[in-house]
């Protein structure tokens, strides 16, 4: 069963409306999530939503309805419905909106998936969970947590300009936490991430993870971790783990490359970009090392799709090259205000929300070391991995990030374990001071972007790799 | 909006449906709680000075939680027809039929009235109440909040300008196989917008039940403002610094309190710093969470929560001593206390958060009178900003994160507007600031050096949630970095 007649009708209706262009999305999605805590299922809930947006542009003006029947008259009434909105638009209204060209796509497009997750039994799925945690809580956690999530999507996209795509997007992730009680402080260690590693993958992918095999280790860590020396406060050298790369690289160059958020459409909210577009070609945003792609094609990744939700196909494009600012993340109205001939990356968390300028596949190309190699060339200075905090300016310059886990580093070896290791820093300071960068790269998945209002959850990948910065302010603490 | 916002009974009489057609498909021994809920969320943004981005939609969602035999599942669909409805029973029953053993079920609501609100006008015809439900906001069309707008963007005088106006209808019916049976709606309206001038930001933001509160002239002339006090700012070494939080930024420190340290599963958890009946705030802090409004302004949320627990005022802390924590039927159980009608989707995950917190303001009269209109101070700050010798004057705080949950110090950043204070005059802008600060320390004994004489209404970024903040005069609040690092 398909759903290009609903869109279709939403689409008519809106260009009988009055509409000169419009598009809609509809979309089916099975959720389902499992929390288990100290050998326990603490909530398990399996949800469906499924409805459609439509999308019109009326003079220069954008209007959005969303409604969650899928008859043929609802779609239409939905279709005049952002039609009448657009127009509502028109009241506080701005330059002329143009959209960049799209070829007409008529596709379907399918995640790779090796295990079916939603088909895997709840038993078995449960029984993980339980398992792992009982093994961190036997290794001495005060708490132990897992998670799973796992999404099935349907959509059928059609646009006033002849795009009819249809896509099918499986993702899902997990994760365990071991908490260690202190006096009057927690201690956390989470494998493989915090809350946990997605991906567009099946349940193989958490199979691989094997939340049983490292619970024990999270829950020695963490209770390690409490009679740890605090991190020191100072300048020094820094070397980030692949997992806390990938949290620096979304929220210090993911998010300052967004098209909207240049040309100031987040400015209230999410806030805008230091970026400066007429620099587009010739800034340097960090070393030569700097390699960031954004690239939706990745096998696998969590920011991955066949195309956008504007229609436009996942095609791989340089944000950095070799340190120089050379590409932005864009939609097709966005990139026409801003010049350029490329949109790309917009994407709705669902039918009810308006798509936007999201984060696809946003990472770092692989650079020529390891990370034994960075360690061993490293005389003084401190590891840090696995992300605990993370917050930033709304123009993502100065940033302050929290890691689970620090070792100083002496003498080109790992020495003592560090507790509550921070660092902070001035993005492109911070970035033209990587002197070092690992080739072992990983697609890390974050399933918890937030941005836009009303409120959108985006799901983004981001490969990243160890990598060594110098001169890094650490220890800030209050 | 929407084309109904009359209770007619309807979503009540489908939540009972499908608590028989689980009893029947799960036999007479099955618990089970369904809530119908209609969301109707309309949102009109501007940026650069024209509205780019303009949507709204209406769903309604059925939720089905189930307890079989020891074993616990939850569901939820939009589908709504027969065959959608019968889909998510079949799911749930199936799922609670293998899922491990669940030693965590704290068993359903037990049938209980809702409570009256004493600020209520009218009532409803099935609930009996109406908690101030303002029909003219629940029937808001997109012309409504784009003149709001258009009056924000006017009375900024050329300044670029930015934010949004929302209008939010939600209905909702409870049942469970335990008899309890309710229903409610509501009506919100906020409205959240900066000005810029030569790089300074300034916010204006409020909240209400009714749209007709919302007026963009007077909220874009405040931003404006604050964004032309605000040009050419200095930077100021980093150091702890005295500072007068305005609304916006005390918003900031309720939320995270909510969220971390008033939360019963953090607290049953023995993550949260929160000791009952003890002394861990100056003595001049009360703060309740007030979910059915009050003073006269309507509720913006349902008169009960997700497990059908109504909703009631519930004091956190009473000049200075912690005397309650939120809680869910689950966190209650393991806490050793009742409910307190906090369930939420999640919340069995990640914990029960109060959604309508109110920092008490100061009684008036006990403030200086302080009548002149001082350029980027909001009104109820101008009273502690005239007693601060040397400090700072902050608008909003941002991105704020928890680095230690326990003590709750929090990083973020100032945003919107600081200002440096001197003989309790404004002398200078000054460029945003990082900080690292534990919230319950900055407002610990003696720590509390002034609260404002009138709480604001801000908005979430959510809706359905909103904090009642008065300006908010603290001895110390440690600011680890400036904007050049």
């Amino acid at each position: 069963m398909n759903h290009f007649d609903e869109a279709s009708a939403a689409v008519q209706a809106a260009l009988d409306a009055g509409a000169r262009y419009a598009d809609a999305r509809v979309m089916v999605r099975r959720t389902e999530s499992m929390t288990a805590r100290d050998g326990d299922i603490e909530d398990l809930s399996s949800d469906e939503s499924a409805g459609l947006g439509v999308r019109a542009l009326v003079g220069s003006g954008w209007g959005f309805y969303a409604v969650p029947d899928l008859s043929t008259a609802a779609a239409q009434a939905a279709g005049r419905r952002a039609a009448q909105i657009a127009a509502a638009s028109g009241l506080v209204a701005g330059p002329p909106i143009d959209l960049v060209p799209s070829e007409v796509q008529v596709a379907s497009w399918e995640s790779a998936c090796e295990i079916d997750p939603l088909s895997v039994p709840l038993s078995t799925k449960g029984d993980l969970l339980v398992r792992a945690t009982a093994a961190a809580k036997e290794a001495g956690a005060d708490l132990a947590e897992a998670i799973y999530q796992i999404w099935d999507t349907r959509k059928w996209f059609v646009s006033s300009e002849g795009h009819r795509i249809d896509q099918h997007i499986r993702e899902c992730g997990a994760g365990i936490t071991a908490s260690a009680y202190g006096d009057g402080e927690i201690q956390r260690r989470s494998w493989p991430s915090h809350r946990g590693q997605y991906a567009t993958r099946g349940w193989e992918l958490v199979d691989e993870i094997d939340l049983v095999g490292h619970a024990p280790r999270m829950a020695e860590e963490a209770r390690a971790l409490l009679s740890a020396p605090l991190c020191p406060p100072g300048e020094t050298t820094l070397v980030l783990g692949g997992e806390q790369m990938a949290l620096q690289i979304h929220e210090s160059v993911g998010h300052a490359i967004e098209l909207d958020r240049i040309l100031g459409w987040e400015a209230a909210y999410a806030g805008t970009s230091w970026l400066d577009l007429s620099k587009l070609g010739t800034l340097r945003y960090g070393s030569d090392l700097m390699n960031i792609t954004i690239d939706p094609g990745i096998p696998g990744a969590l920011g991955s799709f066949g195309f956008d939700d504007e229609g436009s196909p996942a095609r791989k494009r340089d944000a950095v090259r070799d340190g120089i600012w050379v590409g932005v993340l864009a939609g097709r109205d966005s990139a026409a205000v801003a010049g350029l001939d490329y949109a790309g990356s917009v994407r709705s968390d669902g039918w009810r929300r308006l798509p936007m300028v999201r984060m696809t596949n946003v990472g770092l190309e692989p650079g020529p070391h390891t990370l034994d190699e960075i360690i061993a060339n490293t005389d003084d200075g401190v590891f840090m991995d696995i992300n605990r905090s993370w917050s930033i300016d709304d123009r993502r310059l100065n940033f302050q990030f929290g890691c689970e886990i620090g070792y100083e580093i002496k003498n080109g070896k790992l020495g003592r374990m560090l507790r509550n290791p921070t660092y902070t820093g001035i993005g492109p300071r911070f970035w033209q001071s990587m002197d070092m960068l690992s080739s072992e790269t990983t697609a890390w998945g974050t399933p918890n972007c937030g941005k836009g209002q009303p409120g959108q959850v985006g799901h983004t990948g981001h490969p990243a790799a160890p990598a060594r910065f110098t001169n890094v302010r650490v220890g800030v603490r209050g | 909006m929407t084309g109904d916002t009359t209770l007619t009974g309807a979503e009540l009489e489908l939540a009972a449906r499908i608590v028989d057609l689980v009893r029947r498909q799960a036999g007479a021994s099955a618990e089970a709680e369904v809530m119908v809920g209609h969301h109707a969320e309309a949102l009109t943004r501007f940026a650069n000075s024209m509205i780019h981005q303009n949507v709204a939609d209406a769903v309604t969602t059925v939720r089905l939680r189930l307890h079989l035999d020891g074993r616990t599942a939850a569901g939820s669909t939009t589908l709504t027809a027969a065959d959608g409805l019968a889909g998510l029973v079949e799911r749930v029953v199936a799922a609670a039929r293998v899922n491990p053993p669940d030693a965590l079920w704290p068993g359903l609501t037990p049938p209980t009235p809702l409570y009256p609100a004493s600020g209520a006008h009218g009532s409803g015809p099935h609930s009996g109440l109406d908690f101030g439900f303002d029909e003219t906001t629940a029937r808001a069309d997109p012309a409504d909040r784009a003149e709001r707008v258009r009056a924000f963007v006017r009375a900024a005088a050329g300044l670029e300008t930015a934010g949004y106006c929302r209008t939010v209808y939600s209905s909702a019916a409870f049942a469970n196989t335990a008899g309890q049976s309710v229903e409610g709606r509501s009506a919100e309206a906020a409205m959240d917008g900066i000005a810029r001038y030569r790089g300074a930001d300034g916010v204006a933001r409020l909240a209400s039940g009714r749209l007709a509160d919302l007026d963009g002239a007077e909220l874009g002339a405040r931003a404006a403002a604050k964004a032309r006090a605000g040009a050419s700012p200095r930077e100021l070494p980093p150091g702890r610094y005295e500072v007068v939080l305005e609304p916006e930024a005390v918003a900031d420190l309720l939320a995270n309190l909510a969220a971390y340290g008033f939360n019963g599963k953090a607290y049953a958890q023995k993550q949260s710093f929160a000791e009952i009946d003890a002394d861990q705030f100056d003595p001049s802090v009360s703060i309740i969470d007030e979910p059915l409004g009050s003073r006269g302004e309507p509720a913006i949320g349902l008169p009960f929560d997700l497990e059908g627990t109504p909703r009631d005022w519930l004091v956190l802390v009473r000049e200075g001593v912690t005397k309650a924590v939120t809680h869910d039927r689950t966190s209650a159980a393991e806490a050793g206390a009742t409910s307190t009608g906090h369930a939420s989707v999640g919340s069995r995950t990640w914990g029960p958060v109060a959604l309508n917190m109110r920092l008490e303001a100061s009684a008036p009269e006990t403030l200086p009178d302080v009548s002149s209109d001082d350029g980027p101070v909001a009104a109820t700050a101008r009273p502690l900003v005239e007693r601060m010798e040397r400090g700072l004057l902050v608008t909003d705080l941002w991105y704020t994160r928890v680095l230690d949950q326990k003590a709750l110090v929090v990083t973020g950043l100032t945003r919107n507007g600081v200002w440096l204070v001197e003989d309790g005059r404004v002398v200078a802008p000054v460029s945003n600031m990082r900080f690292t600060q534990s919230y319950p320390e900055a407002l610990s004994a003696g720590m509390v050096r002034g609260i404002g004489g009138r709480s604001v209404l801000q908005p979430d970024a959510w809706s359905g949630v909103r904090y009642a903040a008065p300006a908010l005069h603290l001895a110390s609040w440690n600011l680890t970095g400036n904007a050049s690092g």
